[in-house]
């Protein structure tokens, strides 16, 4: 027994390292290219010999790129907060009630999500500057909810479906209007999953590029990944790799600290004692 | 505290199944009533009726003479405790009690002193900060008693409350949730599909079976006097013998275990009746005793009963044993035996007998028994109905 033990942490510690490895070294990697200074860019060294936040200096001094991590921040929130109020509305609607063309909803919503992007570009395009949305905020919200909503509504009504039923009876019973039950009983043992579905929601609209670039023209509403792709280096002929890299750290941290905010709100097993068990 | 009154009330679902037929049921002031069945007999929707929980679709309901049929649970004034307990997993058990009196709008110091009261009744004073997820089973069953208590409602609706406690404290919290009706002497509507729970909790209980109610009485009654073959198996535990048999003249009725003459209130009953002769007669355990124990000149009928097990409890000695002849077919006894999961044919008739502790009677031996023939019940074959009614009916 002893050694199988020892064996299987081996195992287990073996797959881990390897796992880790796979998803950390091109992190690293991006990190030590951000750090690298021109001369040593390309010196092939996979850390750096003399760090320097050279890079980031530069994206920092450049008004595009602070005003792409203003817009990227603004659009994302916006469109992160209107999806998830529409989203945990249709989706209690969807996994608790019934009500004529449900099953309707549930397939357009799907059918929207799974869409290829790229065929709506020059649509959107078209509908854009004839609206004059293009290259303003909502020009990329209002796409960014379309996309969303039906991520939103697809898992939030599973994390519905997951809240006993016997709650909002008994909440019912103890003289509770439908909105106070909804408020007050089912919104916070939905919370769990209301985080979750911002974090999902915000992370696709954070890392979208398609819409990013091809629905604005300037830096009025031009959002990080496509600001990334207008970086110029010193002269023509050089690739701005320091900066793009840099950039990309730097766009990565925002995400990095709301997964591990939210994650202290994302308990699983929050409903555990409600129903016998 | 309030008069219930249902007034020939109807569920019918969109796809057009009966839930409920018909039922009419006056719940007296204070009363305790138990709605008891197999599952899918209609006993929950009923409740969830009178609960607001689910529309009627014909007849009404009535709560203190008053038409409640289109009011909102929240209008009713009643509470209810559900077989999950429900309790809000994200509140502590005070603001879980207390909850029904926040939403109506009570201020804090009264609210306090209110789930004071109740968890004191309940003791639960020493929990009330503690979520739901950290209590035992039994005391979550007390918190959800305590959620209906603390706004002193005029009724409350318990939903098979017990069934998901362990059999030990199902016992301890039946004796609680009786004493508990009985001091605040509120109406109380309490559904189970336990029939123990039926016979020890109610002032009166209600049968049901297939969303028709089967018969309406004081659980002794329904013991006694069982209005049908459903009633009969269902009452009692273990439950009533059923033996096929022919009527012959002058009060004799021949059964697997012979002849037997029935006592003269009996017979003056079978002649009034249009039966066509053939019937099934209904005999509990305990009206079976070891002949040897009978002193002769007491009334009944003595048979050779070829005893295959014999389980002693130390206060009585059951014994099983199979005649020889056909089991009773009914509608009423397969849907029995469908709820109670037993599909199991004997090639005969099985008995069980309650005899006394003295009796010597040993596994695989023959044995001598005897019956109280004053005690039997006797049925149609046809269609179930009791042939010997009982005073009240």
């Amino acid at each position: 027994m002893q050694t199988e033990t020892t064996q299987r942490k081996l195992m287990w510690w073996g797959v881990n390292i390897l796992v880790l490895l796979y998803a950390f070294v091109p992190v690293v990697w991006i990190i030590s290219l951000s750090l690298k200074d021109d001369a040593t860019l390309n010196d092939g060294n996979y850390l750096p010999s003399s760090p320097s936040g050279e890079s980031y200096a530069a994206i920092f001094s450049n008004p595009d790129f602070l005003r792409a991590l203003a817009n990227s921040i603004g659009i994302c929130a916006i469109a992160t907060f209107v999806a998830i109020v529409f989203g945990t509305m249709a989706a209690y609607a969807i996994a608790r009630l019934d009500f004529p063309g449900k099953v309707t909803i549930v397939a357009v919503s799907l059918l929207i999500s799974m869409f290829p992007q790229i065929a709506l570009v020059t649509p959107l395009f078209k509908i854009e500057t004839a609206l004059g949305l293009f290259d303003t905020w909502p020009g990329l919200i209002i796409p960014y909810i379309t996309f969303a909503l039906p991520l939103a509504i697809y898992t939030l009504s599973a994390f519905f479906r997951e809240i006993p039923w016997d709650l909002e009876k008994a909440a019912k019973m103890d003289g509770a209007t439908p909105y106070q039950a909804f408020r007050q009983v089912i919104t916070p043992l939905a919370m769990p999953g209301v985080f979750t579905t911002a974090i999902l929601v915000f992370i696709s609209c954070w890392n979208d590029f398609l819409f990013a670039l091809s629905l604005t023209s300037t830096s009025n509403a031009r959002t990080v990944p496509a600001a990334m792709s207008y970086f110029t280096g010193a002269t023509t002929f050089e690739k701005p790799t320091g900066p793009i890299a840099a950039a990309a750290v730097v766009i990565t941290v925002p995400l990095v600290i709301m997964v591990l905010l939210f994650q202290r709100r994302i308990v699983a097993g929050l409903t555990s004692g409600a129903v016998k068990g | 505290m309030a008069e219930i009154v249902l007034d020939n009330v109807v569920k019918r679902y969109p796809d057009g199944a009966l839930a409920v037929n018909n039922f009419n049921l006056k719940i007296a002031d204070g009363e305790f009533i138990i709605l008891v069945g197999p599952s899918g007999c209609g006993k929950s929707t009923a409740l969830n009726m009178v609960a607001g929980l689910e529309d009627i679709t014909a007849g009404k309901l009535l709560i203190d003479g008053e038409v409640v049929n289109d009011k909102a649970p929240k209008d009713r004034d009643i509470a209810m405790v559900f077989q999950s307990y429900a309790l809000y997993p994200h509140m502590s058990v005070g603001e879980n009690m207390g909850f029904p009196l926040k939403l109506a709008g009570v201020d804090k110091g009264t609210i306090q002193r209110k789930v004071n009261e109740a968890a004191e009744m309940l003791e639960l004073t020493q929990h009330l900060d503690r979520k739901p997820s950290n209590l035992s089973g039994g005391q979550r069953q007390r918190v959800a008693m305590g959620r209906a208590i603390v706004r002193q409602p005029k009724a409350f609706l318990m939903d098979e409350p017990l069934s998901n406690l362990d059999a030990k404290l199902r016992v301890q919290m039946r004796t609680q949730v009786s004493r508990i009706q009985k001091s605040l002497g509120t109406t109380t509507l309490y559904v189970t599909h336990d029939q123990t729970e039926a016979m020890t909790l109610g002032d009166r209980v209600v049968v049901m079976r297939g969303g028709v109610v089967q018969q309406v009485g004081s659980p002794a009654y329904l013991y006694e006097h069982p209005k049908n073959l459903f009633v009969a198996g269902f009452i009692g535990s273990p439950s009533m013998n059923f033996l096929p048999g022919q009527l012959k003249g002058d009060g004799i009725v021949v059964t697997a275990l012979g002849e037997a003459r029935l006592p003269d209130r009996v017979r003056q009953a079978l002649d009034k009746s249009k039966t066509s002769g053939s019937i099934i007669l209904g005999i509990r355990p305990e009206h079976f005793e070891d002949a040897s124990l009978i002193p002769g000149d007491k009334q009944g009928a003595a048979f050779d009963a070829p005893i295959d097990i014999v389980e002693s409890m130390g206060s009585d000695v059951y014994a099983y044993f199979l005649m020889k002849g056909e089991e009773a077919h009914s509608a009423d006894l397969e849907d029995l035996a469908k709820d109670a999961g037993n599909d199991l044919h004997a090639d005969g008739v099985p008995v069980t007998a309650r005899l006394d502790a003295a009796s010597r009677v040993e596994r695989g031996k023959p044995a001598r028994l005897w019956y109280d023939t004053s005690k039997v019940q006797v049925f149609d074959a046809d269609g179930g109905a009791n042939l010997v009614p009982g005073d009240l009916d």
